[in-house]
């Protein structure tokens, strides 16, 4: 059998642990799953058994406890593989199994195959780049990366099994003392419809006016390249890419940025990207579904002109 | 106070990646090098936890010779010195990359005190285990805490903040410890001229571990499919602007 921890938000699987228990299944053994502090329903999942893990001390998230709770359930029940969403939780929760047990642990899998040994594909450079590789341990640690493996449900009744597990206080010890709330405000980087984003080429701190004009007209996010946040141009929660966030608009708009990997990498869930760039032959201008060849700081304000008129 | 930061040497790659011709990894023969933004937060971090706290700072890769240039990198910043685990150009899985930190990290102590603190990037660029950082803490007995945006040491213990949905989470470990961080914790600085100057004569302790058989064995690279759409252009300098509004009224966000 392989065994998924899945996380939850009050009782509700999130989606990434429903994509883990899909991927889980390429095993083509028995899926048990483990929850730690409530059950959840998973009878359409193909989950064959339900570990609820209960412990007084678990109500807020200890991620060497949680390492351990994973490692005794897969130790008592023989799983011969071990698998997470690539979730920051899941990668954690599994790192510190890896550290424990020693064993082969391969992170933001996208395919898995049986075996033996392990063979999985997996995602390098935020995504930019594959990678095919074997686990050679006596089990597999895994985790799926979000959003790529689309889930599949399996209706199968599943039976809940409750236990308290052993925990030691130094498997407590770090945990959660303190929750600060974000201030909030303006629009969502993360969730936003549309999102206009300044590179190198907005050329200053004050050139952001005309990004935010923008995208003040649209309702849309800022965004920015490293190159901005680097300058000193733009907080880092601004930045998009493989080391910033990962956007998902149904626009992206890229204003004087060249189009590195590894900021193309923070758009794979853009569903359209129109560019604007004084080099034609610039990656993102490649990349992109639109074009506008010319100075940013010309046509930036036009479109807004633009927009304005229009209402 | 004694801290410790680890980087790794990546290439810079561009706005398109090409492999080698076994697949086994990327052709880096015109790109430049780097550390990882998250690592070099971590320089950063350390840099300035000693410049408040007084102490001495070292810097350790595993990589090829080359890696001496980000090891210098470091030490520009404000790192005072460095260990090198020379490599030929194979890959090491994070298991056998955290055995030989940790054995390098354990003989360092053994003449020169305990670190503090160590620091890690959250997940290296290129191979992006998200595992080294929680093997070497495990592997010392140590408890580590990890995805860091925020990092104070208050007294003998150190104060840890977590970015998640809605705001943050709050650790607090005692040192000494082990910290994974992402880029965002801070704002590293730019190398000055002399900065760059002093790493020249910092030290760099060298030694060559042995590679052991990796148990993630890398088969082969692939470069996914949608690199290099082709763009329709809407137009030039600002008489397209008419077509971009066009464009934004069809994808319905106007
Ligand atoms: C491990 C690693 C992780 C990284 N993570 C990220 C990340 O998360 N996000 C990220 O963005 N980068 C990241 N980077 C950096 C990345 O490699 C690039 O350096 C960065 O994205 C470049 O930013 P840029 O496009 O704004 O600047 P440049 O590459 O300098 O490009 C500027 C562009 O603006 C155009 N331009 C100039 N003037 C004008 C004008 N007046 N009008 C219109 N166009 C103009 C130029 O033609 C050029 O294409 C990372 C790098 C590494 C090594
Ligand atoms: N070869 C290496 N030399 C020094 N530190 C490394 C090396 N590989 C990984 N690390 C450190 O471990 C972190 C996590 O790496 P990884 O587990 O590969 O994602 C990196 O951000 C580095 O801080």
């Amino acid at each position: 059998m392989v065994l998924v921890l899945v996380e939850h938000s009050e009782a509700n699987p999130t989606d990434p642990s429903l994509q883990a228990l899909t991927l889980a299944r390429s095993f083509g053994q028995p899926v048990h799953a483990l929850l730690v502090g409530a059950a959840a329903d998973l009878s359409e999942h193909g989950v064959s058994v339900t570990h609820v893990a209960e412990h007084v001390a678990l109500g807020s998230f200890a991620p060497d406890a949680w390492a351990a709770i994973l490692g005794e359930v897969a130790g008592r029940l023989s799983a011969s593989a071990v698998i997470a969403a690539g979730t920051e939780r899941g990668n954690e929760v599994i790192a510190r199994l890896a550290a424990r047990t020693g064993l082969p642990f391969a992170a933001n899998c996208i395919a898995v195959s049986p075996g033996p040994p392990v063979t999985v594909t997996r995602l390098r450079w935020g995504g930019s780049l594959l990678e095919e590789a074997r686990l050679h341990g006596s089990h597999a640690l895994i985790t799926v990366a979000p959003h790529v493996v689309p889930v599949e449900p399996s209706p199968m009744p599943a039976d809940i099994e409750r236990f308290t597990p052993d925990l030691s206080d130094e498997d407590l010890l770090v945990r959660v003392v303190e929750h600060v709330a974000a201030l909030g405000g303006g629009v969502s980087l993360t969730e936003a419809k549309v999102v206009v984003s300044g590179g190198r080429g907005v050329g200053s701190k004050e050139g952001f006016a005309m990004i935010e004009e923008l995208a003040g007209l649209l309702g849309a996010a800022v965004g920015c390249s490293r190159a901005v946040t680097s300058a000193g141009w733009r907080p880092h929660t601004d930045q998009v890419g493989q080391t910033g966030t990962k956007v998902a608009p149904e626009v992206y708009i890229a204003c004087g940025i060249s189009g590195a990997t590894q900021h193309m990498a923070g758009l794979k869930g853009a569903k359209r990207i129109l560019a604007i760039n004084t080099d034609p032959e610039a990656p993102m201008m490649l990349n992109a579904d639109y074009a506008v060849v010319g100075d940013l700081k010309e046509i930036v304000p036009a479109i807004s002109a633009e927009i304005r008129k229009s209402r | 106070m004694r801290i410790l930061a680890c980087i790794k040497r990546v290439p810079i790659t561009g706005g398109r990646i090409v492999l080698t011709d076994d697949a086994r990894a990327i052709d880096t023969r015109h790109l430049g090098f780097t550390m990882s933004p998250h690592e070099e937060c971590g320089v950063e971090e350390a840099v300035r936890i000693i410049e408040t706290n007084g102490g001495d700072s070292v810097v350790l890769t595993l990589g090829p010779s080359e890696a001496v240039e980000q090891l210098r990198d470091a030490m520009a910043l404000g790192i005072d010195r460095a260990i090198h685990l020379l490599t030929d150009d194979q890959e090491w899985d994070g298991e056998a990359t955290a055995a030989a930190l940790t054995e390098a990290i354990q003989s360092d102590e053994a003449t020169s005190g305990r670190f503090d603190l160590i620091f890690f990037g959250n997940e290296s660029a290129d191979s992006a285990g998200f595992q080294v950082g929680a093997r070497v803490a495990r592997a010392l007995g140590r408890y580590c805490a990890t995805g860091l945006k925020g990092v104070s040491v208050e007294g003998s213990s150190v104060r840890c903040e977590q970015e998640v949905e809605g705001g943050r989470d709050v650790y607090v470990l005692p040192l000494p410890a082990v910290l994974t961080v992402k880029e965002g914790l801070n704002l590293p600085r730019y190398p000055s001229v002399p900065g760059r100057m002093r790493a020249r004569s910092k030290p760099v302790a060298v030694s060559t571990p042995l590679r052991p058989e990796p148990q993630l064995e890398l088969v082969r690279l692939i470069v996914p499919a949608g690199q290099g759409r082709q763009a329709e252009v809407l137009g030039s300098g600002a008489a397209a602007a008419p077509a971009v509004v066009e464009v934004l009224r069809k994808a319905g966000v106007l």
